[in-house]
């Protein structure tokens, strides 16, 4: 990175810390930062639309669409959600590939699960075995965002069910003594109205959704914590520039900060963007403000 | 093979009893459920042992989160923070490194090297800060009438806490701590996917289910099977707080009492 980094061994303290900062690995240890981010700015709307969907199912006339929709929102009560995660990953590739299986080579006879094993024909391989790296990696990368996304989608939808019941009986009444049918009085008023009663549910969510960013670990994405494990492990000289002891114990303690540094910007993020929003408002908070400034 | 003998062989496995191997191929439903239900015992062991200490460092710590003197405050408030702001997966790899290292210090720190002692101490830990901040939110929402009430009797210090403060913050605690306590079992299935070696594959619920996902490449029958126990191990533990929050309310008119309603969980 730097010019005095030619050589290694003849470099001290700061230097040499600075030249071990830059190497290539840790570059890539700075990218997987970028990919939880990304994985965040992914997911958080996709979870929302997922929960969006659910909790509207949930409350619909329908009866099998609602039962899909509690299902869906009560099937997160009571499991581990690191089950839910090593599940969906295998699941998800395998309803894909078998999808694609039944799609592009419908004359195959042979069983697709024979014993221990999964067995598709060659064209619907998800990615195709030809493929270059980088598509196995982005690949997983999806998998990995449709999982949080589907995990997280319960958890919104349950917020967003609260959220919809929580909006005044007498504002849908009004609408509906308006002659607005059940699809309008859905949209025009029930959907503006309930996102501040949604607030506080979805600020926490999005606080537990940072916490679950490490698990990507779990699902195979080479993420900070892999790297973390990666680069802090006791280096010989024989192998590298830089030897040094098992470091392990920094690197995680420096993920530990990162985190703590994360969700501390995103509280103070979130309370403003609350106390915008409840400014004015008929609620406990709002009349809180009201009270505070008189 | 029947399916007692696989139970003879298999129900203590995780603990390292009985058979050695674990089944390689031919794997049977019966095999499958009796090695997952085995790994329970781990779960619930974290769970039982991480509550049950928890319970007391929680109470302490809410005390000096509420407490004036910003010598016990400020430590409580830091380590609330410290344990609430940031992953527990990332939590269990710094405390394994950082037992690995104290290893070289003195071999008294050997143990906590393992599942069992190291995994409990991230856990109690955390349980502390998680439940320390619900009993902080109580201790807070205590009826100003209760404690001019204890003024009055002229309790003061150790019986007021014990007769009055106590007893009232446990009550309305007592909804939400039910949730960290399912949401604390949850979580034990973190230990063994975090640095904490299991040896001789001496593994929890979910290390087991991730063993068969991963040997017939088939995750509609484990993960099932897990799903199933930690919905009768949830359906327990409300049950037995529920017993517990009746006894807090039994003071109360039957029309006052609120039955105990738990809400859905979400990842720490």
């Amino acid at each position: 990175m730097f010019s005095f980094c030619s050589d290694p061994a003849a470099l001290e303290g700061v230097q040499w810390l600075s030249c071990y900062l830059t190497t290539g690995k840790h570059m890539s240890m700075y990218w997987a930062v970028g990919t939880v981010l990304l994985l965040l700015s992914i997911t958080a709307p996709a979870a929302l639309a997922f929960g969006f969907a659910g909790a509207s199912a949930a409350r619909s006339n329908v009866a099998p669409l609602r039962w899909i929709g509690k299902t869906y929102i009560a099937v997160v009560r009571g499991i581990p959600d690191i089950a839910f995660f090593l599940f969906f990953v295998i699941a998800l590739d395998q309803a894909f590939e078998y999808i694609r299986h039944r799609i592009k080579c419908p004359d195959w006879d042979a069983a697709v699960r024979q014993g221990n094993d999964f067995i598709v024909c060659a064209a619907a391989k998800l990615p195709l075995g030809n493929a270059p790296q980088w598509v196995h990696e982005v690949y997983g990368f999806m998998l990995a965002v449709l999982t949080f996304a589907i995990v997280f989608g319960a958890f919104a939808a349950n917020v967003l069910f609260g959220a919809m019941r929580a909006v005044p009986k007498g504002q849908l009444e009004t609408a509906e003594a308006y002659g607005m049918n059940h699809r309008q009085t859905f949209w025009r008023i029930l959907v503006p109205q309930m996102w501040v009663y949604a607030l506080p549910g979805l600020s926490n969510l999005w606080m537990v959704l940072i916490k679950a960013t490490p698990l990507l670990f779990l699902l195979g994405v080479e993420d900070i914590v892999y790297w973390a494990r990666e680069l802090g492990g006791a280096k010989q000289p024989r192998f590298t520039d830089y030897p040094h002891p098992d470091w392990r114990m920094w690197y995680f303690a420096a993920l530990l900060v990162f985190y703590l540094c994360f969700t501390k910007v995103s509280e103070v993020v979130l309370d403003r963007i609350m106390a915008r929003l409840t400014h004015g408002q008929a609620t406990a908070a709002g009349e809180a403000q009201r009270k505070a400034a008189a | 093979m029947s399916c007692w003998e696989t139970i003879a062989d298999y129900a203590l496995r995780s603990q390292g009893i009985g058979e050695r191997l674990l089944p390689r191929t031919d794997f049977t439903l019966c095999q499958q459920f009796t090695l997952i239900g085995s790994g329970m015992i781990w779960n619930i062991y974290f769970g039982v042992l991480a509550l049950c200490s928890g319970f007391f460092l929680a109470t302490a710590v809410a005390m000096g989160k509420a407490a004036r003197n910003p010598l016990y405050r400020k430590p409580a408030e830091w380590f609330i923070f410290i344990f609430r702001g940031s992953p527990l997966f990332i939590q269990f790899f710094f405390a394994y490194f950082v037992f690995l290292s104290l290893k070289d210090v003195s071999s008294f720190f050997n143990p906590l090297t393992s599942a069992w002692a190291g995994a409990l101490v991230v856990l109690f830990l955390n349980t502390a800060a998680y439940s320390g901040e619900i009993f902080y939110g109580a201790l807070q929402s205590i009826p100003k009438g209760d404690t001019e009430a204890a003024d009055a009797y002229g309790l003061s210090g150790w019986s007021r806490f014990r007769r009055v403060i106590w007893p009232t913050m446990l009550r309305l605690a007592w909804p939400a701590y039910t949730n960290e306590a399912i949401f604390l079992f949850h979580a034990t299935t973190l230990v063994f996917f975090s640095g904490f070696p299991a040896t001789q594959q001496r593994g929890d619920a979910l290390y087991y289910a991730n063993y068969f996902a991963d040997k017939t490449f088939n995750p509609f029958i484990p993960y099932p099977i897990l799903a199933g126990y930690f919905i009768v191990l949830t359906l327990i533990v409300i049950g037995l707080f529920g017993l517990v929050n009746s006894r807090l309310n039994r003071h109360l008119p039957p029309e006052r009492r609120k039955p105990l309603k738990v809400r859905p969980q979400i990842i720490r």
